[in-house]
């Protein structure tokens, strides 16, 4: 798929040549994506060292796993010491709870098990169905479409959802209201528009005068946005572009939008380090209520602890603050031993820093 | 996590599919979300396919590249 040709360091210093043609000469600007993915690209392949110094990139919370909210763990637990098989992607073992994470959980003799994908969950249950199943639900729009179409399947009795799914566009929305952060543009995140499409954006550059770029993950995708986003903000315009042609649709994916939209509702969630968001959560829809794990099993629990004290998680999941700026990075807090959730999943800003701390990146 | 990888749909058997991510051996996943057929190239995100993916487009998108490039008179 020409992957490599996305990565060649020719074109990428020919966009980065004229990246600091369009750029402002002194004032600072700032463009902030909202994808796990996004960070390991940029930071893996030293894409902020091609950047004039007055450009900068911030990553918003784009970590699906990151922004479960402590509360969502502690249901989980808890559904594991009723002794439900709770199953999760990898990332969510070790994410702090109130009271410990789900890999503390499994040590204590709870059933808690990795899967790839939600399919095998339901494979496991299928299995042995003298065992109640649970598969913790996390993720965003992109993934989201795989949970709605194991919910309206008809799952095995022994199966139930989690739900923590959770919408970028109300977390994007949000950082445009936090004072003193500043944004001057935004990067949307591809995979979630290759299902959303391009209509949930359109209030960024329409109601923000905020300029938006949907765009893939590859370093010359990410360069090519920012030049994007560079040029309109020199012919201070204010439009959603889409540089992710390839996959990202206009409609989206209409298949999965009808899928999520028969299985879920989208109601008010809890975001770690945010707080309630409005309209940017999913919950199983009235029909399949009988395989929410919530209900099924009387676990609700409204409060948590998401961050403890000296982390500062709630800051780096805003993009308020870079890793490297909390007292822990790389101290108190590393990928052996993590304190915050930024540093537990593969996909946190800090855990992707940690990664080239001390050692540079680049683009070969 | 949302990380998605190419591969190219080697069967199709209702909702599941045999694909190839260029490491020839061939992985299930479920394609509910999308039509596909043999042939065709799909992103795959947690075992399942979010999106066909058009080789042509993705060789012209490339070659678009290289033009605002080289059009862009800054």
């Amino acid at each position: 798929m020409a992957a490599q040709s996305y990565r060649d360091p020719e074109l990428a210093k020919r966009i980065a040549e004229k990246i600091r043609v369009v750029a402002p000469k002194t004032d600072t600007v700032k463009f902030c994506h909202v994808c796990g993915t996004h960070e390991w690209t940029i930071t893996h392949f030293g894409l902020r060292s091609l950047l004039p110094e007055n450009v900068e990139v911030i990553a918003g919370p784009g970590c699906p796993v990151c922004i479960v909210p402590a509360s969502e763990v502690d249901e989980a637990v808890q559904l594991a010491q009723k002794g439900v098989a709770v199953t999760c992607f990898g990332d969510l073992l070790r994410v702090p709870g109130s009271n410990g994470s789900l890999l503390e959980a499994k040590a204590e003799g709870a059933d808690v098990r990795v899967v790839y994908s939600i399919s095998d969950a339901v494979k496991m249950a299928d299995k042995e169905r003298e065992k109640e199943f649970a598969f913790f639900a996390v993720g965003f729009e992109t993934t989201a479409p795989s949970t709605a179409v194991e919910a309206l399947k008809n799952p095995p009795k022994n199966f139930s959802f989690l739900v923590s799914h959770r919408l970028i566009p109300p977390a994007m929305e949000l950082l445009l209201g936090v004072g003193d952060l500043q944004i001057d543009g935004f990067i949307a995140p591809g995979h979630v528009s290759a299902i959303i499409g391009l209509k949930p954006y359109e209030l960024f550059p329409r109601v923000y005068r905020m300029p938006t770029v949907v765009a893939g993950f590859e370093p010359i995708d990410v360069l090519m946005a920012l030049y994007m986003l560079l040029k309109q903000l020199r012919e201070r315009v204010a439009r959603l572009e889409n540089e992710y042609e390839r996959i990202v649709k206009p409609e989206g994916n209409l298949k999965a939008i009808e899928m999520m939209d028969k299985a879920f509702a989208v109601t008010a969630g809890n975001w770690r380090g945010i707080g309630r968001l409005p309209d940017s959560a999913l919950q199983l829809r009235e029909a399949l209520v009988r395989f929410d794990a919530r209900e099924k099993f009387g676990v609700k629990v409204t409060q948590g602890k998401d961050i403890l004290l000296g982390c500062e998680c709630h800051l780096v999941i805003i993009g308020k603050i870079k890793p490297d700026k909390c007292p822990m990075f790389m101290k108190a807090c590393t990928p052996e031993n993590p304190v915050g959730a930024c540093m537990v999943s593969s996909e946190g800003t800090c855990r992707v820093w940690s990664k080239t701390f001390n050692h540079p990146a680049g683009l070969g | 996590m949302c990380l998605a990888i190419p591969a190219l749909v080697k069967s199709v058997n209702g909702d599941k599919a045999e694909v190839d991510f260029g490491e020839s051996v061939l992985r299930e996943v479920n394609v509910a979300l999308v039509d596909v057929k043999v042939g065709d190239y799909v992103l795959v995100h947690a075992g399942y396919a979010i999106q066909k993916l058009d080789k042509q487009d993705a060789l012209e998108t490339l070659s678009l590249w290289n033009e605002i490039l080289a059009a862009g008179k800054e």
